[in-house]
């Protein structure tokens, strides 16, 4: 009686250890784990996957709700990794022995390690990058060519942008400032946001309504409400294909950069299949199908020749040499900054 | 003089059945009227129509002469008091009873008059404050019919009020009732499946019975001189048996019944053929209790038999008698007690005139 | 024997507790405990009232919470004015199948999440939706009319949603009025506005007090259908909270507005309960 009860016992343990062990909780974007490389990495490796969607905000709230724990890998922007774990500490360092970094393009892995370096310690490695900018239906809102001109009387109930921080920054470009040199002198950023908000209040009543989400604004594109909006790359892209007036633009000023990582919640417990998963989706076959199901290229190298060539003509259509060159890449924000910007945002929703 | 309440030809159809056939009567002013019947009988039909929240298929409502088809029920000069007495709970009782008064537009201060002049008829006084769910089932009855005799209606409609009472209640309130009545000297529509209530109270009753009114009389007429079968089985209680008719003679019909027991009885109505089968109906009270066949010499029925049930009920007791052919006779024993002691089994001889049975041919 | 039923008093009471503390109890003092928290540095924090002073210094935010309860009082006046006739209707005049069909149909909104309710809204009243394009073809309109993205549009959906919370009760209150006693009103000289206003009402007050206080609660704390159906002027208080707790990471503002949120619903609820003369236990049980 005992014994059996000594053996379920650790029968219990161990099964409960594997099953641990075996499951990755991954919380990350739309598109950036497709079902069929789920498939593939289950039948490679034995893990099983589990994906909670999310966005950048979101990411950070439940991990931070958790204490770092719940999850196992996430996918917060490179920008959005210092501050937060500075904070709440939701973060554990990685360790680079355990990826293989010739996976990686090499600027951008450099890139990524040092914008995410917390006391000496790295804490993420690039996925996915993209930008956001304006899309446009070219037959009727040709005129657009930077963030600024949305604000053109002309357009006047026909544009859209989010309420979020890329139109700050992006409008703060726009109008000939540099945030993002700013962002370690918060009264500068201050006096520079102050600035952006009196234009945002400005433009106000050209506006037919703040964007929330994407499906929204694919739904407003589309039915030809909004003719010209603030967006990301992919966004544009998708619906350049439905429909072919309709498409991306680099603002003048310049694309707002972004890269998605990975890094490890603080709490996460199955560091093993979470270094087996970003080593297998950062191969280049892999990557090309997380490219195909979310529309952005990866920080894979050699990606690139999997790309489908419609995606890829879209890219260079958008984004010549030069706009490539202009794209403003996110540095890390500090913590705290979002205080000065959410003050900032409330005030433009309130006026009228 | 004109009625107060006059129903011509009254007709109401819902669907295919006919709830209200033909109704017609008239109610003289300040009398207690009373329509009588089982339930579903289309007694509450009739008494909706007159107030209006039913429309007639047919026939003509007139009050005080004046036709009331198309006449909302609020503009209406009849009142109602529903069964369950239907105060507004959430008023108090001078509320409750002002209420009419509010409605037809009275200053306030002559409707405080008013509804403390009622309260003080009604036996009442300064309970105008009371909930209405403070008060006991005797005061809620007296309200529900203040609320409507402060509006002096021409006619008063009362739909089984004293249902919900308990008996005692219900027994005081029938006096109670009528003595209202003859206070306010207004013409009340009782309606009832009660027949002691229509009885005591009533100077005019109808026996209501599938849609038709059977007979329209006073009390003494519907007890002693029953015109239908249905009235004489359905006011009081009878004894009652089926039988044809053996011999005529003038007025007097010799019945036998099934069981093979002869009666004789005055004929009643239409006259009786030889052969026809009839109903025969006999009042326990009517009958004659003896222990010796001398006294009963002066009947020309006369049955022996034995004591097959005492049903002692105080003054109402009453007996079962198993006479020679097996029939039995329920008999109301004399209240002067000298059949006291009567034992189960003991030998006893009836009698009872032929005056006293009624008998009607047979329907259908 | 008594032991007995001593343990299964507790066990009884065991489910209510354990859904009080847990649910109830623990999350409010640890969001009170959050909103006294004030950050003075990076991972630094002491305890002061500086949120609470947040919330009153900055108009804006004063603003807002009272633009949601005003607004959120007139959804609910205006669900229980299209509401009253619908459940009277319910209660009163329809009969066996109908009356089954019509709660049913009352009903139906709610197999859909919210989600999709608000953009079965959306379909309808934007621009290039349905009901722009039916006036269009009836000639009523010249252009596409927007309909989506104002307070209006916000009303709507708010009332759509909360039907049901007050049909509810108002089927139920005025089930239990005896239709004789409405018949005495018309039969004692009553119209129908004035039995309407002197009996029927007054009967159905404590189903109208409940089905509005549970109305106004719904819509103080909805927060799909105004993010979704509003316009870029409207703000509505939850939208303040998610973001505080979201986007900016001030779990302790946050807190501090979701406690100023409940309390002033509470004092609403209160002078509502105090103002027609009901009580809690009236209404509620």
């Amino acid at each position: 009686m005992k014994n059996t009860m000594i053996i379920g016992a650790t029968l219990a343990v161990s099964l409960a250890g594997l099953a641990q062990a075996d499951t990755l909780r991954l919380l990350t974007w739309g598109g950036y784990a497709p079902e069929n490389v789920i498939e593939m990495f289950e039948k490679e490796t034995g893990h099983t996957v589990e994906v909670t969607l999310s966005n950048n905000e979101e990411m950070i709230a439940k991990l931070r709700a958790t204490g770092g724990g719940g999850f196992d890998l996430a996918q917060p922007s490179q920008d959005r990794i210092s501050g937060p774990q500075a904070e709440f500490g939701i973060y554990k360092p990685i360790d680079l022995s355990r990826i293989d970094a010739s996976q990686f393009i090499d600027s951008m892995l450099a890139a990524t390690k040092a914008n995410t370096t917390i006391d000496g310690a790295v804490h993420a490695v690039p996925h996915v990058w993209g930008t956001s900018g304006l899309v446009i239906d070219t037959a009727k809102a040709d005129m657009v060519r930077d963030y600024t001109d949305l604000c053109n009387a002309d357009l006047a109930g026909k544009v859209s942008y989010r309420l979020k921080r890329p139109t700050l920054i992006g409008f703060a470009f726009a109008m000939g400032m540099d945030p993002f040199a700013a962002y370690d002198d918060p009264a500068a950023y201050a006096e520079m946001m102050e600035k952006v908000e009196a234009k945002l209040i400005e433009c106000k009543p050209l506006v037919k309504t703040y964007w929330g989400g994407g499906d929204e604004l694919m739904g407003l594109l589309r039915s030809g409400e909004v003719t010209a909006s603030m967006a990301w790359d992919t966004g544009g892209w998708k619906l350049n294909g439905e429909m072919p007036d309709i498409t991306f633009v680099a603002p003048a000023s310049g694309a707002l950069g972004w890269i998605d990582t990975f890094a490890l919640p603080a709490k996460g417990q199955a560091d093993d299949a979470a270094y087996d998963w970003i080593n297998f989706v950062m191969r280049p076959e892999v990557s090309a199908m997380i490219t195909e199901a979310a529309g952005n290229f990866t920080a894979s190298k050699g990606a690139d020749q999997f790309a489908s060539d419609g995606l890829k003509a879209q890219f260079q259509a958008s984004f010549p040499q030069a706009a490539i060159d202009n794209i403003k890449w996110y540095p890390p924000v500090p913590a705290g900054l979002e205080a000065i910007e959410g003050g900032i945002l409330d005030r433009v929703k309130a006026a009228n | 003089m004109t009625p107060d309440l006059e129903c011509r030809t009254l007709c109401k159809r819902f669907g295919d059945t006919l709830a209200v056939q033909d109704v017609s009567f008239s109610v003289a002013p300040g009398s207690f009227f009373s329509i009588l019947g089982p339930s579903g009988c289309g007694k509450t039909t009739i008494m909706r129509m007159i107030a209006g929240f039913l429309e007639p298929t047919g026939g003509d409502i007139r009050i005080k002469g004046r036709s009331m088809l198309n006449v909302p029920p609020n503009k209406r000069p009849v009142n109602m008091v529903f069964q369950h007495l239907a105060l507004f709970p959430m008023m108090n009782v001078a509320d409750n009873i002002g209420y009419g008064l509010r409605r037809a537009g009275l200053p306030k201060s002559e409707i405080v008059r008013k509804v403390g002049e009622v309260l003080e008829r009604i036996g009442l006084p300064g309970i105008g404050s009371r909930r209405v769910d403070e008060l006991s089932g005797g005061q809620k009855q007296r309200v529900a019919i203040a609320r409507c005799m402060v509006l002096e209606p021409d006619v008063l409609l009362l739909d089984e009020p004293l249902g919900a009472l308990d008996l005692k209640l219900r027994e005081r309130m029938k006096i109670e009732l009528k003595s209202l009545q003859a206070a306010f000297d207004t013409t009340f529509v009782y309606i009832t499946h009660d027949q002691s209530e229509a009885l005591v109270m009533s100077d005019q009753i109808a026996v209501m019975n599938h849609g038709v009114f059977e007979q329209v009389g006073t009390a003494r007429d519907l007890y002693y001189r029953p015109e239908t079968a249905f009235v004489a089985g359905f006011v009081g209680d009878s004894n009652r048996w089926a039988g044809t008719v053996e011999q005529v003679d003038g007025s007097t019909v010799a019945l036998r019944t099934a069981e093979g027991l002869l009666i004789r009885s005055r004929a009643q109505g239409k006259a009786l053929a030889k052969g026809e089968a009839a109903e025969i109906f006999l009042r326990p009270e009517a009958i004659r209790v003896a222990r010796d066949a001398a006294d009963l010499a002066q009947f020309d029925n006369q049955v022996s038999g034995v004591v097959s049930s005492l049903l002692f009920n105080g003054a109402a007791s009453r007996i079962l008698v198993r006479d020679e052919v097996g029939e039995e006779i329920e008999v109301t024993l004399p209240q002067s007690g000298e059949f006291a002691t009567l034992s189960r089994g003991a030998p006893v001889r009836i009698g009872w005139s032929g005056d006293q049975t009624t008998c009607f041919a047979r329907q259908g | 024997m008594q032991s007995q039923a001593r343990l299964g008093f507790f066990l009884l009471l065991t489910p209510l507790l354990l859904w009080l503390g847990l649910l109830i109890l623990i999350p409010h003092v640890d969001m009170a405990l959050l909103s006294l928290r004030e950050r003075v540095g990076v991972g630094q924090y002491t305890t002061s009232l500086a949120n609470y002073g947040i919330f009153f210094g900055e108009p804006l935010y004063m603003w807002t919470f009272l633009r949601t309860a005003v607004m959120s009082v007139l959804a609910t006046v205006i669900t229980l004015i299209i509401a009253f006739p619908v459940a009277y209707y319910i209660a009163k005049m329809a009969r066996g199948r109908t009356r089954s069909a019509l709660f049913l149909l009352c009903l139906v909104p709610f197999w859909v999440s919210e989600l999709v309710r608000t953009f079965g809204w959306m379909i309808l009243l934007r621009e290039t939706g349905l009901f722009s394009s039916l006036l269009q073809w009836a000639g009523l309109a010249t252009g596409p009319v927007e309909m989506l993205y104002n307070d209006a549009a916000i009303m709507v959906g708010l009332v759509y949603t909360s039907m049901l919370f007050m049909v509810v009760p108002l089927v139920t209150t005025l089930e239990s009025l005896d239709d004789a006693v409405i018949e005495a009103g018309y039969d004692l000289g009553g119209s129908g506005l004035s039995v309407l206003r002197e009996i029927i009402i007054p009967h159905a007050m404590p189903g109208i007090v409940s089905g509005s206080i549970v109305v106004f609660m719904l819509s103080l704390g909805n927060y799909l259908t105004p993010t979704m159906l509003g316009g870029k002027d409207s703000l509505w208080f939850t939208e303040l909270i998610y973001s505080q707790f979201i986007v900016r990471f001030n779990w302790e503002l946050g807190a501090a507005f979701g406690f100023m949120l409940l309390f002033l619903s509470s004092v609403i609820v209160w002078g509502t309960l105090r103002l027609t003369g009901q009580t809690l236990e009236r209404t509620m049980g």
